[in-house]
């Protein structure tokens, strides 16, 4: 595909302003607090963009208008019952904890409700999980400009990930959160052609409906039976699976989300962020999953895959991860063209520094101050998170070669992610809301919980015991499996061992926390009036298309 | 803290709706024959819109203060 001279001056604008938003905010970094915590700062509606915006990795954008052209309308139930509920449950109900205790990430939270070993278990583990995602944001990155500009894998890699180690480095979370509403715009601002475009030819909605299969088109009424809809599941599973367990599971206890939150200059500000972000979420599916539809009627290939499923009812084999950049191809001409492919760039970049800020955060307060080097200086510790980010930077550059030679790790890592997602918001739950709840409960139900998922998986699903309609299926089977061995296993301990005093729990659990955050703000901005409003508009899209 | 974001965005914008207004008329034929009509006009024009708004706001914002 040829660029023009605009397409180029776009993309290097684009850079350009990323790196001059990281230089101009490296002055207003002083303390550790400030790199990590934006010294608390920040107004409700940046953080709340910036809580959806950390989500939009490559996977996130290009992986649901794949998934929608392979799966059709039933995407959408990946925002409308797989975010939004999550979304004004963690902004009513858990966000005192997170913010009013003062914890600086998730695993300190975990720390200071329960004890060392369950923050350990959280931090080792999320550390992890996050530098494999920025890694495998990088490699797809570095596939799709090889495919689609002939640009090197290597050059697109490097370039782009040292663009988010400088502005990381200098500017830190509020860096990291500024070019996220940033890139957030540009992805709405990228993908809406291709939406309207894409509608005007296949001559409008109706026009969509009319030429895709039924279970293509349709939320909810296909659900009765997994058979009878393309992805193989029925409303339980879709319900419980990712609806309750995967949905809360990472919305409301995902580090990488919620020190969005923490950024918030107050504790109602906090409380918003996720319902703020709740709105563009709810419209997203605008953006992502009617682009995937509409390339199952204009990308020859798509077309001819449904063709042969609607025929002969097998699935053909194709590769919907190119769905979007074919779209991009399809419709954008020269100008545009540089719009979308900045659109992705950002996509990837946002991914890759939302995974780098959370990552350096969670090493440098939970790993290095607990069990590296403890009781240094502030200056040190904002030191060692600048370090933190270099070293999370190129770790991910190797990752991301080590996910080129090892293919398939991209299909495993949202298992691995339900593996270690779902129990744990069965231990927020009770660590929030039952003060009963005890240490050795919370960190032996984690354990037993990961390890069911991966149980269920191994030993049950791939050994043939029992069947599932879909992978994607299975995975929200095994979620469910983890959250409720997870639920038990700690309520039975909790019973056997001794809880910690009450007076150790106070803004750490919800009986024991005063109601101190409602205080005289008008109600259109308080948040039980919010996630309402939330709510009953997503009930309304459901309905719609059901 | 240290910059208000509705400036950076708005400029970011401003400028990304001339380069893509330009570049409507610029390959004004090849957006007609893959579109129809000239989008990358009207998309131009839209997003250089939406940064001056931001910039307007800006302004404000920062006069209040």
């Amino acid at each position: 595909m040829a660029l023009s001279i605009f397409d180029y001056l776009i993309i290097i604008l684009y850079f350009g302003f990323v790196l001059g938003i990281g230089y101009f905010l490296k002055k207003a970094i002083k303390t550790s607090d400030d790199y990590f915590l934006s010294g608390r700062s920040i107004p409700a509606w940046i953080t709340g963009i910036a809580f959806i915006a950390a989500n939009l990795g490559a996977l996130e954008v290009m992986g649901m208008v794949a998934n929608s052209a392979k799966y059709g309308i039933l995407t959408a139930h990946f925002y409308w019952i797989g975010a939004i509920p999550a979304m004004a449950f963690v902004g009513v109900f858990m966000m005192p904890f997170y913010y009013g205790s003062k914890a600086r990430s998730v695993p300190e939270y975990l720390r200071l409700r329960f004890d060392e070993k369950t923050r350990g278990f959280n931090a080792i583990s999320f550390a992890v999980l996050t530098l494999l995602m920025s890694g495998i944001n990088m490699y797809a990155m570095g596939i799709i400009f090889k495919l689609l500009l002939g640009w090197s894998f290597h050059f697109s890699v490097i370039v782009s990930a040292v663009i988010v180690l400088l502005y990381v480095f200098f500017g830190g979370l509020t860096s990291s959160i500024y070019n996220e509403v940033l890139q957030f715009l540009l992805i709405v601002f990228g993908l809406f052609p291709i939406s309207y475009l894409g509608l005007r030819e296949v001559g409008g909605w109706n026009e969509l409906v009319k030429r895709l299969p039924d279970n293509f088109t349709h939320l909810w009424s296909t659900l009765s039976s997994a058979s009878q809809n393309p992805m193989g599941i029925e409303w339980f599973g879709m319900i419980f699976g990712l609806g309750f367990v995967l949905s809360f599971g990472y919305w409301c206890t995902d580090f990488l989300v919620v020190q969005r939150a923490l950024a918030s200059k107050d504790i109602n500000a906090a409380r918003r962020t996720p319902l703020i972000g709740a709105f563009p979420k709810m419209l997203f599916p605008f953006f992502v999953v009617l682009p995937g539809m509409i390339a199952i009627l204009v990308i020859p290939e798509f077309k001819t895959a449904l063709d042969t499923l609607l025929k002969t009812g097998h699935t053909a084999n194709v590769n919907y991860n190119m769905a979007l950049p074919l779209l991009i191809k399809h419709y954008l001409p020269r100008g545009l063209l540089g719009l979308g492919l900045t659109a992705l760039l950002a996509s990837f970049m946002s991914g890759m520094a939302g995974n780098v800020t959370a990552f350096n955060t969670v090493w440098t307060f939970d790993i290095y101050q607990s069990y590296i080097r403890p009781g240094k200086d502030d200056k040190h510790y904002l030191w060692m998170g600048k370090m933190a980010t270099v070293f999370g930077v190129l770790v991910s550059i190797a990752l991301t070669y080590i996910v080129m030679y090892f293919n398939n790790l991209m299909d495993y890592m949202q298992l691995l992610f339900s593996f270690f997602n779902a129990p744990l918001f069965a231990t927020f739950l009770l660590g929030m809301f039952w003060k009963r709840a005890t240490s050795d409960g919370a960190f032996w139900g984690l354990v037993s919980g990961t390890s069911a998922a991966a149980a269920h998986y191994f030993l049950i699903y791939k050994a043939g015991i029992i069947h599932y309609g879909s992978e994607m299926s299975a995975n929200f089977y095994g979620a469910i499996v983890a959250w409720v061995v997870c639920f038990l296993t700690t309520i039975i301990i909790s019973y056997m061992t001794k809880p910690k005093p009450d007076e150790e729990m106070v803004k750490l659990v919800y009986s024991l926390t005063p109601k101190e955050y409602k205080d005289n703000i008008p109600f259109y901005l308080k948040p039980g009036f919010l996630a309402a409003i939330v709510l009953i508009s997503t009930l309304i899209l459901n309905i719609i298309f059901w | 803290m240290g910059i208000d974001i509705k400036y950076p965005i708005g400029l970011f914008f401003t400028l990304v709706g001339i380069i893509i207004t330009i570049s409507g008329l610029y390959h004004k034929q090849e957006v007609i024959s893959k579109l129809g009509f000239n989008f990358s006009l009207i998309w131009g024009i839209v997003m250089l819109a939406f940064g001056l708004i931001m910039l307007g706001l800006h302004y404000i914002a920062r006069r209040k203060s």
